[in-house]
């Protein structure tokens, strides 16, 4: 499948799921800070995509759980190095480059961009 | 009053579709106050439409609940659409029918179709579609990244399985 016809099914389920403008949802755009998404919205749009798609989504594949919650990963408020290491290797889909340049909590959503969510798409469809 | 917005279930197949019914009352109370009388017009008495999206949350919410026999903690998490067009009043039916769309370990969502039945002197009436409620339910203790809760399952209550028993459905033992 294309890009740009996996970006347009993308974008459909976001405006469905998490009721924004189709304008809203673009490649930039963050689920969580821009898009207003709540941590129950990624289960529905875990839903949505695997409709959409008709491949299967692991929990917290699409987005890992407990991590913040977990001494080893979180310090401080900041994401340690093992934290990212593991971040990394379970979402290959997302861009890294503003967590290592400010590894907050609260920046972890900031990589979870629109772009991100095509990008697991892609490859999970190219896997399938 | 009790918060149980079914009266029946009338039909289920395991992991797959629920339906039950509720009849509306001039005895609840809330009737009374939605709308009351004012200095212009007599009272108006109709099911809010938040008790109505409950039912429907009831409804789908017994069917996920059952399709783990009960053990899960099946909580309301997301209403994503809800679409009411008619009023239910007092005499009315109202039915449910809720059906499950995508089920995981984490959670469920459901699709459902509310119909309303009105009693005529012939009868029941032929089924008016009052509304769709489509939902998103989490299964409690596997979605709050590690946190942990009661292990009695507050969610389905002695009334709920009160409910199912009258309904001819298999549901949890009796405490104790």
């Amino acid at each position: 499948m294309e890009r740009t016809e996996i970006f347009d099914k993308v974008q459909e389920v976001l405006v469905d799921a998490l009721a924004v403008d189709d304008d809203e949802v673009t490649s930039e755009a963050t689920l969580i800070g821009d898009l207003g998404a709540e941590s129950i919205d990624i289960l529905d749009i875990s839903f949505k995509l695997e409709q959409t798609f008709g491949f299967k989504i692991a929990q917290g594949e699409l987005f890992p759980e407990g991590v913040a919650q977990n001494p080893e990963y979180v310090e401080n408020g900041r994401v340690t190095d093992k934290g990212i290491g593991l971040l990394r290797e379970r979402l290959p889909h997302f861009d890294f480059a503003s967590i290592e340049s400010d590894p907050s909590v609260e920046n972890i959503a900031s990589i979870f961009t629109v772009d991100a969510l095509v990008n697991f798409c892609d490859q999970k469809l190219q896997a399938a | 009053m009790r918060w149980m917005w079914i009266d029946r279930v009338v039909e289920l197949v395991p992991r797959e579709k629920l339906v039950a019914v509720k009849q509306v009352s001039m005895a609840e109370d809330h009737l009374h106050d939605h709308f009351e009388a004012n200095s212009v017009r007599r009272a108006v008495p109709i099911m809010p439409a938040s008790l109505i999206v409950e039912g429907m949350a009831q409804s789908a919410g017994v069917l996920v609940g059952h399709a783990e026999g009960f053990k899960e903690k099946v909580v309301l998490a997301k209403v994503s659409k809800a679409e009411l067009e008619l009023d239910a009043r007092p005499g009315d039916t109202i039915r449910y029918t809720a059906t499950i769309d995508r089920f995981t370990h984490a959670g469920a969502s459901t699709r459902g179709l509310i119909e309303l039945f009105s009693w005529t002197a012939d009868g029941l009436s032929e089924p008016q579609v009052l509304g769709r409620v489509d939902l998103i339910f989490s299964h409690l203790d596997n979605n709050m990244g590690g946190q942990t809760f009661p292990e009695h399952n507050f969610v389905f209550s002695e009334t709920f399985a009160t409910l199912l028993s009258l309904s001819g459905v298999e549901s949890y033992p009796v405490p104790g």
